[in-house]
C-alpha cells in the first residue's frame, strides 16, 4: 500500500559501508595518484612504440581466445541441451569442469606435454622427430586460455538454449525451413546476447590473466607489467601500463553491463515454456560424441591424468611433501581469511544497498566493484605503491595480502548476499521489532539465519577464487611466504614440471569442496 | 526484555498525526481514539494512508508531527519516540510475515524473549486452536492457519494493543467469513484493544464495534457501524459506504419533504437540504401507503439473493430500490414507491 520511503541507515552501518567502499576503491585511487604525480614519465611510457606493440599483441590474443572459445562452446551447448546425445547430462557436467583448472596450471600442463623436453617429445623421439614446433608464445597462450575459459561461454549459452521457446522453431519448420536453416535464422539470433555476454567474460579473463601468459612467455600487458615492476626501481612504467590495461578492462566491462541489460528475449506467447523435444542426431551421433570426448580428454582428462601420474611418481620417489602441506596451509589461510573478511564487508554493502537504497548506498555498491574491475596484478601493484610510500608497516605483511585479495573478489560475495537479502521481506524484520527485539537481536535471530545460505555461497565463491589467485600473491606475499599457486608458478618457470604436479593436484582438491557446495546450490561458477 | 504482567486493555489516542513521503502527505493531521478493549476498524479506499497510520502506531515509521498515546504512555510526542520493540504493540501483517526458519511454536515463542515460557506458548496456541500443529513448519500450513499463527504470535507477549493490516485480504472468499468470526472471538477472548485496517466496507461494518473512515490522510467520520452507515456526515461518506440516492428536499419541524414523500429525520438544519436514502430503504409494491408516489420500472438487475429495481419518478429522475430476489419486477411495470427505513439529510449546497 503506502510506498516505503527510503530510510536513513543507522550510523554504524553507514560508516561501515563507506569504509568498505573506500577501501575497495583504494587501489584504483592510489594508482591514479601515482600516475598523476609522474605525468611526464608516465606519458612517455604509454606513448612508447613498445606499448603499442604490447597493446596489439594483447588485443590479438583477446580476440583469438574469445573467438575460439565461442566456436568451441556453442556447438557443445547445443549438443548437450537440445539433441539426443547419449549421456547428455554427464557430458554437460564434464564439459563445464575445465573452468576449475586455473589457467596457469592448464598452461603448465600444456607446456609439459607439448613443449621441448615434454611428454610428446619423449614419445616421438624414437620415431626420429628431433624437435616439435614451439608451444611457447602466442599459440600456447591461445590454446591454454581457450581450453580453460570456454565454459564461461558454454554456461550462459546453455541457459539461453533452455529458455528458448520451441514454438518459434516449430513455426519456422512449418514454413518449410530445414534444421540447418532454422538454427541459423531462428536459434542463433536468440543466442547472440548470451554468446556476447559469455564472450566478454572470456575477453575480460584473457585481458587480466597473468598465469597462462607468463608461463607461455607471451608478452601481453600483464606480463609486461610484471617485468617492468621487477626490473626497475622506477615503477612508473608499470603503473602507466596498468592504467592502460584498466581502461581496456573498463571498456569491456561497460559493454558487458549493457549486454546484460538487454539480454532478455521475450517469448511469443503466455504460459510456461514447454520443454523442447530432443533433436535426433542420426548419423551425426558419432562425430558429436567424438567432439565432446576430444574436448573432455584434452581439457580435463589429460591434465588431471598427468597430474595424478606425476604425483604418484613423485611420491614413489620419496619426494618430501612437507613443504607442499605448508604451502597448502598458507593457501587455505589466505583464502579463508579473504572469504571471512569478504563476507563481512559484503554484508555491510548488501544490507545498505537492499534495505536503505539511496545515493550513498548506490555509491558504496559501485565502489565495491572497483577492486574487481582492476586485474589482480594492478591491484597488487597499486598496493605496493601504497605500502612503500604511505603504509610501510603494512608492506609485505599477511594483512596487506589478505586485504588485496578480499577487495579484488568482494563483488563475488556481494552478489549472492544481496540476492539473499532481497528474498527476506522487510516485514519479517519489522514483525521481529514489534515482538520486542532490538535491532541487533533482530539481525541475529531473523536476518542472519535467512541470508546464511547466500553468505555461504558468497564465501565459497571468494574462497574458490582466492585459493587460486596468483599475481597479487606473488607480488604482495611476505618474504618467504609461499602458497600452492606461487609454488606451482615458481617450479614451472624454472622448468621443474614434475615438481609442480603435487601442489597443482592439492590445489584442485582444495578447490573441490567449495565448488561442490556452489554446484549443489545451483550457483553458476563464473 | 518486556515484562508480561497482564494489563487492563489500554486506550489509544492519536492527535494531529502527520507523515509525508516526498511531497505527498500520506497522513495529514489525523485524530483517532480507540477505547480500551474495543475492536475498531480503520476503513478507507486504497492510498488513503491507512497502512501508514498503522505503521506509525507500531513505531515502524516516524511521524513529522502529532502524538500517539497508549493508555497513559506517550509513544510518540514532539521530541520523543519509543522504538517499536518497546511499545508493547502486537502487529499482524497483511502477508503475515511469519518467520520461515521457525516452526509454529517457534514463531509464537519469538516475542516471549530468549527463554520463552512454554506454558504461555501452549496457552496462546490453544486460544487460536492450533495446539496440534505446534511443531509444523510454516510452509505446511493453510492460509487460514498461517493467519491464526500470526495472530497468536502477536498476542503471545500480552500486548496492550494489537494492529491488523488488511488481515483477511489474502484468504479465499469462502474461508474469509469463518476466519473473520474466529478472529473476532479470539481478540474478544484475549481482551485486548484492537485496530484493523481494511478497504472492505462490509468487513468493517460487520466485524468492528467502531469504525473510523479515512480519506486522504484524515479521519472523515468515526462511530458505531450503524451510525456511520445510516447517518454519514458527508456525501462522500454516504457514497463510500454503499449505494445512496440523493434527492433535493426541505426540512421543517423534524420532517423532510422530498419527491418520495414526507419523512421523519433527526436534524437541526432548517430549509433546503439533500436527502440521503439507501436503495434498501426504498420500497415498491402494486399498492402502497396513502402517501406513496407513482413510478415506472425502467430496469432491473438480478443478483440472486436480491434485485436492484430502477424506477422513473414522475419528475423524470430515476432511483434504485433494492428488494429481495422475488417477486420479479419487469421494465414497464407501474408501481407505488415509498420510503421504509432511515433517511438522513445534509445541508443543501
Amino acid at each position: 500500500m503506502a510506498a516505503l520511503a527510503a530510510r536513513r541507515p543507522p550510523a554504524p552501518l553507514l560508516l561501515a559501508g563507506i569504509a568498505v567502499g573506500g577501501l575497495a576503491a583504494l587501489p584504483a585511487v592510489y594508482l591514479a595518484i601515482t600516475i598523476a604525480g609522474e605525468t611526464t614519465s608516465a606519458a612517455e611510457a604509454v606513448f612508447e612504440p613498445r606499448t603499442l606493440e604490447v597493446a596489439a599483441r594483447t588485443a590479438a590474443l583477446v580476440a583469438a581466445v574469445t573467438a575460439s572459445a565461442i566456436v568451441l562452446a556453442v556447438p557443445l551447448a547445443w549438443l548437450t541441451v537440445r539433441t539426443d546425445l547419449p549421456a547428455r547430462r554427464l557430458w554437460a557436467t564434464l564439459t563445464t569442469l575445465p573452468l576449475v583448472v586455473p589457467s596457469y596450471i592448464g598452461a603448465y600442463l600444456l607446456v609439459s606435454a607439448f613443449g621441448p623436453r615434454g611428454v610428446l617429445q619423449d614419445v616421438l623421439e624414437p620415431l626420429g622427430v628431433e624437435q616439435l614446433p614451439s608451444i611457447y608464445g602466442f599459440v600456447g597462450a591461445w590454446l591454454a586460455l581457450t581450453l580453460f575459459t570456454y565454459p564461461l561461454v558454454l554456461i550462459p549459452v546453455r541457459g539461453a538454449l533452455r529458455r528458448l521457446d520451441p514454438q518459434l522453431e516449430e513455426a519456422a519448420g512449418a514454413m518449410g525451413r530445414g534444421p540447418g536453416q532454422i538454427f541459423r535464422t531462428v536459434v542463433l539470433p536468440q543466442l547472440v546476447p548470451a554468446i556476447g555476454a559469455g564472450g566478454l567474460l572470456v575477453a575480460l579473463y584473457t585481458l587480466s590473466d597473468f598465469g597462462a601468459v607468463s608461463i607461455m612467455r607471451f608478452d601481453s600487458f600483464t606480463r609486461e607489467i610484471y617485468i617492468a615492476y621487477q626490473s626497475s626501481f622506477d615503477r612508473t612504467e608499470a603503473a602507466a601500463l596498468g592504467a592502460v590495461l584498466v581502461i581496456a578492462m573498463l571498456a569491456l566491462l561497460a559493454l558487458y553491463a549493457r549486454l546484460r541489460g538487454a539480454r532478455t528475449y521475450h517469448r511469443a506467447g503466455p504460459g510456461t515454456v514447454r520443454p523442447a523435444g530432443a533433436i535426433p542426431l542420426g548419423r551425426w551421433k558419432a562425430p558429436a560424441l567424438a567432439l565432446c570426448g576430444a574436448v573432455v580428454v584434452i581439457a580435463l582428462a589429460l591434465p588431471v591424468g598427468l597430474l595424478v601420474y606425476w604425483s604418484t611418481q613423485q611420491l614413489g620417489e620419496g619426494v618430501a611433501v612437507g613443504s607442499v602441506l605448508g604451502n597448502a596451509g598458507n593457501s587455505l589461510l589466505v583464502a579463508a581469511l579473504a572469504a571471512g573478511v569478504g563476507v563481512i564487508g559484503a554484508a555491510c554493502v548488501a544490507v545498505l544497498a537492499v534495505r536503505y537504497p539511496g545515493r550513498v548506498s548506490t555509491l558504496v555498491e559501485r565502489l565495491g566493484y572497483a577492486g574487481y574491475a582492476l586485474p589482480g596484478i594492478v591491484v597488487a601493484l597499486a598496493l605496493v605503491f601504497f605500502g612503500t610510500r604511505v603504509a610501510l608497516p603494512l608492506y609485505q605483511t599477511l594483512a596487506m595480502l589478505v586485504f588485496a585479495i578480499t577487495i579484488h573478489y568482494l563483488p563475488l560475495a556481494v552478489g549472492p548476499l544481496g540476492a539473499a537479502m532481497l528474498q527476506v521481506p522487510p516485514r519479517l524484520e519489522e514483525a521481529a521489532r514489534g515482538l520486542g527485539r532490538p535491532p541487533l537481536e533482530v539481525f541475529r535471530t531473523v536476518t542472519a539465519p535467512l541470508v546464511a545460505s547466500g553468505a555461504l555461497a558468497g564465501a565459497a565463491l571468494v574462497f574458490l577464487h582466492a585459493v587460486k589467485e596468483l599475481p597479487a600473491t606473488l607480488i604482495l606475499a611476505p618474504i618467504g611466504f609461499e602458497t600452492l599457486a606461487t609454488d606451482i608458478w615458481r617450479q614451472t618457470s624454472s622448468g621443474f614440471f614434475e615438481a609442480a604436479a603435487i601442489p597443482a593436484l592439492v590445489l584442485l582438491l582444495v578447490a573441490a569442496p567449495p565448488l561442490y557446495l556452489l554446484s549443489e546450490k545451483g550457483t553458476v561458477t563464473s | 526484555m518486556t515484562d508480561r504482567r497482564p494489563v487492563a486493555p489500554a486506550s489509544l489516542s492519536i492527535r494531529g498525526l502527520r507523515k509525508s513521503f516526498g511531497d505527498t502527505a500520506a497522513v495529514d493531521g489525523l485524530d483517532l481514539d480507540v477505547d480500551g478493549g474495543r475492536l475498531c476498524a480503520l476503513l478507507g479506499p486504497s492510498g488513503c494512508g491507512k497502512t501508514t497510520t498503522l505503521r506509525l502506531i507500531a513505531g515502524l515509521e516516524r511521524p513529522e508531527a502529532g502524538s500517539i498515546e497508549l493508555g497513559d504512555r506517550p509513544l510518540t510526542a514532539p521530541g520523543a519516540f519509543v522504538p517499536p520493540d518497546r511499545r508493547r504493540i502486537g502487529m499482524v501483517f497483511q502477508d503475515y510475515a511469519l518467520f520461515p526458519h521457525y516452526d509454529v511454536a517457534g514463531n509464537v515463542a519469538y516475542g516471549l524473549g530468549r527463554r520463552a515460557d512454554r506454558a504461555r506458548v501452549k496457552e496462546v496456541l490453544e486460544l487460536v486452536g492450533l495446539e496440534r500443529v505446534a511443531d509444523r513448519p510454516i510452509h505446511q500450513l493453510s492460509g487460514g492457519q498461517q493467519q491464526r499463527v500470526a495472530l497468536a504470535r502477536a498476542l503471545a507477549p500480552t500486548p496492550e494493543l494489537i494492529l491488523l493490516d488488511e488481515p483477511f485480504s489474502n484468504l479465499d472468499a469462502s474461508l474469509r467469513e469463518r476466519v473473520r468470526a474466529d478472529v473476532r472471538e479470539i481478540i474478544a477472548a484475549a481482551g485486548v484493544t484492537a485496530l484493523f485496517v481494511t478497504h472492505d466496507q462490509e468487513e468493517a461494518l460487520s466485524l468492528a464495534e467502531r469504525v473510523a473512515v479515512m480519506c486522504e490522510g484524515r479521519i472523515e467520520q468515526a462511530g458505531t457501524p450503524e451510525e456511520i452507515y445510516s447517518r454519514p456526515s458527508t456525501r462522500w461518506m454516504a457514497a463510500f459506504l454503499g449505494e445512496v440516492e440523493v434527492l433535493a428536499g426541505e426540512t421543517r419541524d423534524g420532517r423532510v419533504k422530498c419527491e418520495l414523500g414526507s419523512l421523519a429525520v433527526e436534524t437541526k438544519v432548517e430549509g433546503a437540504v439533500e436527502v440521503l436514502i439507501r436503495p434498501e430503504s426504498i420500497a415498491i409494491g402494486i399498492t402502497g401507503p396513502p402517501d406513496a408516489t407513482e413510478a415506472e420500472v425502467v430496469g432491473r438487475r438480478f443478483y440472486g439473493h436480491d434485485q436492484l429495481v430502477e424506477l422513473r419518478l414522475p419528475s423524470g429522475r430515476t432511483v434504485s430500490s433494492r428488494r429481495l430476489g422475488f417477486p420479479a419486477w419487469h421494465p414497464g411495470d407501474r408501481v407505488q414507491v415509498w420510503v421504509e427505513g432511515p433517511a438522513d439529510v445534509l445541508p443543501g449546497s
